[in-house]
């Protein structure tokens, strides 16, 4: 583990997920795998509400909720990542995060199965994630953490939006 | 003690575009020969706070260069100089330059050296031609003899008084400024300081020699010392080439000397333009990048804020009296809870009002540049144009003021352009020598209406419709009414004009001029008569922040039509719908046909209750000079709602403008009638061009 340790390090560094060493991450569940999100980033957990569909959107755009005002857009994660479709239930939660992206801080919701537990992870125990070609799609994945005998994914939030702001527009333009 | 200069920079940018436009609209009305002295001394003022703050920001090319109009003024001011015309017109440019000088340096941009060195050259003609004091030394300097020459630098004694820090005023910070001019030998004069035991922290006990080398004006060297002169004791005097010591007699700042300054001048132009000469080159990609942001602040009348916490105050007292009833109501209290919540809903409306009227400000902003644009165009054109504004203190949102200006200074354009005749054809045609063009501004109901009207020639239907015609715009054999052909202006690519000036008549800019509008939630009508004159009559809504909004329901969704837009909402059977090609559904209303827009389609709702046309209702739209009927459900009713950004988070959708919180809570969005419009002619091409032209 020693040699990953450096490469996770520096990984680490140039993705700037957290300044410090010791980083916190928020888990949650996604069709039985555990995924991560810097906590810093996270605005606040809610429960599952209906939202309001916006026309020609990817399907994974579940709609805009009245945040306090904001309107903010939810992403459903399971189809983000063309995860087998489930029906939401009382443990369905949105997290709230905040994104950065060019032009400034955006706030979006994805939709979870349920959210697990708050994780110390010493970013020393990073390692990048596998390159499995064009199989899986890492590229929202900043990196790969264990928490006793499971593994998290920690995700790169603001590739995951700024992703779907490409995808999105190059879908609208062909359309 | 450092302070990060730059966090004032926006604010002194902003002040200084502010006296821009007061030593502008002073200048237009300042007659030659007979000036009010008090209107020149407020634009002295005005081109003196320019310097100052240039100066102390470090902006010097904008300090040296007003301070040649200052001079100037100053001259005016006290009646040693008569107010000529030709005066005022130099002033006039030289307030562009330095405009453009201003907006390049906020922009961290570049101006063109060269047209800065002319106006100031200008300037420097004004001043020595009619200012014998100057005149000697600004033939040798036009001899090309750089007068500098002869000396190398400055002798400069600088011994801050024992209180000049708590002044704000930091030593080291003046030295550093003068060490930016040229080079800088110092030699500090420790002999005053105290022993530490006796060392006051705030005072200054230092004294400073030093030799400035270089090209460098004494007005520079006073700039930097120019809040200090009262806190200390300063004596700058040049060095000769052949002079190494000082000399012993110190000079009082505070008076400038108008030989050296004039002299150092030329030289200073020279090195300046040779340094912008250097960046020139990445000037205009930096210019674009820094246009594009741009902070924006606003200034609020301080009656606005004081509105709004008094109503404020009002609410909190509603409200502690309402949670009061609360803690232990009864029923019989149901009539107070009736009129608390009819309080409550009272000061919620006023506080709405006086927070909207924060972002109010007056038109005069933009109207502010039409005297000027008017006095330069109509010299220009060799027409005698009068222009009246009125209701100039009618309160437009901000957003709107910013992007009305364009527009507007289109439609002024055309107007003096197209619109007035030259004199011989005015008196040919028997109307006064002098034009009017007129600017009203006015609130009706809840819009703005602002109206451009001239007396001019008028809009000459039959040569419209020819142009159209010879475009291919509109078919020989269509019969178009008046409106529709005034219409026809808007079309891109449209002009009547002969000629193509360097004003108007590319036939470019009418359609921005009405997207502008558009995208401002406006409107823009149009009335004329041959040989009378004619209006532009624009209607914007009083602010974007808010709209009247008809809900409309398509299965179980909810959306928003804005008010504006709705002509009419009618039901049609289904034999009134004919097929265009197969394809575009139309139907006849009185004598237009307008294409079909199943909105449950075009927004892909699933659950659409009416499928068939007459199961679910019409709403006529119209955007952009076309119409269609938008296909519904059903109507729910109207209200007012605030406009929320849906790219704030997400991004731009097609057809949707906005999105807006219901009072349940939940998100209804906004349709966008022109895109929707535009959407439906893509779809169908045939469609829209039918729809274009008869529109």
């Amino acid at each position: 583990m020693n040699e990953s340790q450096s490469m996770g390090l520096e990984n680490q560094q140039e993705e700037g997920l957290a300044d410090e060493q010791n980083a916190q991450y928020l888990t949650f569940e996604l069709a039985d795998e555990d995924y991560g999100v810097d906590i810093l980033r996270v605005q606040e957990i809610r429960g599952w509400d209906v939202v309001t569909r916006v026309p020609n959107a990817p399907p994974y755009v579940k709609g805009v909720l009245n945040l306090r005002g904001a309107i903010v857009p939810i992403f459903d994660l399971r189809e983000r990542f063309d995860l087998p479709y489930q029906e939401y239930t009382k443990d369905t939660v949105v997290i709230v995060l905040r994104i950065n992206s060019q032009s400034g801080m955006r706030i979006m919701g994805v939709i979870v199965d349920a959210v697990s537990d708050v994780l110390n992870a010493d970013s020393n125990g990073l390692v990048n994630a596998p390159d499995f070609g064009n199989r899986v799609a890492t590229e929202f994945i900043a990196g790969l953490v264990s928490a006793g005998d499971k593994m998290v994914m920690l995700l790169d939030v603001d590739k995951l939006l700024n992703q779907d702001q490409g995808g999105d527009s190059e879908l609208a333009a062909a359309s | 003690m450092t302070i990060d200069m730059a966090q004032f920079h926006q604010v002194f940018f902003d002040e200084s575009f502010e006296g821009l436009d007061i030593m502008e609209s002073g200048l237009l009305e300042m007659d030659p020969g007979s000036a009010d002295p008090e209107q020149i001394n407020s634009i002295f003022r005005a081109a003196h706070s320019i310097k100052g703050g240039s100066g102390t920001f470090g902006f010097t090319n904008i300090a040296d260069f007003t301070h040649v109009m200052e001079t100037l003024l100053d001259e005016m001011r006290d009646g040693r100089r008569q107010v000529t015309a030709e005066a005022v017109n130099v002033l006039l440019a030289s307030v562009d330059v330095l405009r453009e000088m201003l907006t390049a340096t906020s922009e961290d941009a570049e101006v063109d050296p060269e047209r800065v060195k002319l106006q100031k050259a200008e300037l420097d003609r004004l001043l020595a031609g009619e200012s014998p004091a100057a005149e000697v030394v600004e033939s040798e300097a036009d001899a090309g003899t750089p007068a500098a020459s002869e000396q190398t630098g400055w002798h400069i004694v600088f011994r801050p008084r024992s209180h000049m820090m708590r002044t704000g005023n930091d030593s080291l910070r003046l030295i550093r400024e003068l060490a930016s001019l040229g080079e800088l030998e110092v030699e500090v004069d420790l002999e005053p300081l105290p022993p530490v035991s006796e060392f006051e922290p705030e005072d200054s006990y230092l004294s400073w020699e030093m030799h400035l080398l270089g090209d460098v004006s004494r007005e520079q060297i006073n700039d930097i010392f120019d809040w200090v002169e009262d806190d200390c004791d300063l004596s700058v005097n040049p060095i000769s080439p052949e002079q190494t010591a000082a000399p012993a007699e110190p000079e009082k700042s505070s008076e400038p000397e108008q030989a050296a300054e004039v002299e150092a001048a030329p030289a200073q132009a020279e090195r300046r333009a040779t340094g912008d000469r250097r960046k020139g080159d990445r000037r205009e990609g930096a210019k674009k990048a820094a246009s594009s942001g741009g902070a924006s602040s606003i200034r609020v009348d301080i009656s606005k804020i004081d509105a709004l916490i008094n109503m404020v105050g009002e609410l909190v007292i509603t409200q502690s009296m309402l949670s009061m009833m609360g803690e232990e109501f009864d029923i019989s209290q149901i009539e107070r809870l009736r009129e608390g919540l009819a309080q409550l809903e009272r000061h919620t409306r006023e506080m709405q009002e006086s927070v909207m009227q924060i972002r109010m400000l007056p038109i005069s902003f933009t109207f502010s540049r039409f005297p000027r644009l008017v006095h330069d165009l109509s010299t220009k054109m060799g027409k005698k144009i009068e222009l009246k504004m009125t209701g100039e203190a009618t309160e437009v949102d901000k957003t709107v003021i910013e992007k009305i200006g364009d527009p507007l200074v289109h439609l002024v354009r055309n107007s003096l352009d197209h619109g007035i005749e030259l004199p011989e054809n005015r008196i040919a045609a028997g109307k006064p020598e002098t034009g009017t063009v007129e600017l009203n501004a006015s609130h009706r109901g809840g819009n703005i209406i602002i109206e451009i009207k001239d007396d001019g020639k008028g809009l000459d239907k039959d040569v419209l419709l020819d142009k159209a015609i010879d475009r291919g715009l509109v078919s020989p054999d269509a019969i178009l009414t008046d409106q529709q052909i005034y219409e026809l202006i808007f079309a891109a690519g449209f002009s009547t004009a002969e000629t193509v000036s360097d004003v108007s008549g590319r036939g470019v800019g009418m359609d921005v001029v009405r997207r502008n509008i558009n995208e401002l939630g406006g409107s823009i009508e149009i009335h004329s008569e041959v040989g009378v004159g004619s209006s532009f009559v624009i209607r914007l809504p009083l602010t974007l922040a808010i709209l009247d909004g008809q809900t409309v329901s398509i299965g179980s969704e909810t959306y928003i039509v804005p008010l504006v837009s709705i002509i009419e909402s009618i039901q049609i059977k289904e034999d009134m719908v004919n097929m265009l090609a197969g394809k575009g559904e139309t139907f006849k209303l009185r004598e237009e046909y307008l294409p079909i827009v199943r909105l449950h389609e075009v927004l892909g709702v699933k659950d659409a209750k009416a499928q068939k046309i007459n199961e679910g209702l019409l709403v006529v739209v119209e955007g952009e000079g076309r119409r269609c009927g938008l296909f519904v459900d059903d109507l729910l009713g109207q209200q007012q709602v605030v406009i929320k950004s849906l790219e704030a988070n997400y991004r731009k959708i097609d057809g949707l403008s906005g999105a807006t919180i219901l009072g349940d809570g939940s998100v209804a969005l906004i349709l966008d009638i022109p895109g929707l419009i535009r959407m439906a002619g893509k779809a169908s091409i045939d469609y829209g061009k039918d729809a274009g032209k008869r529109a």
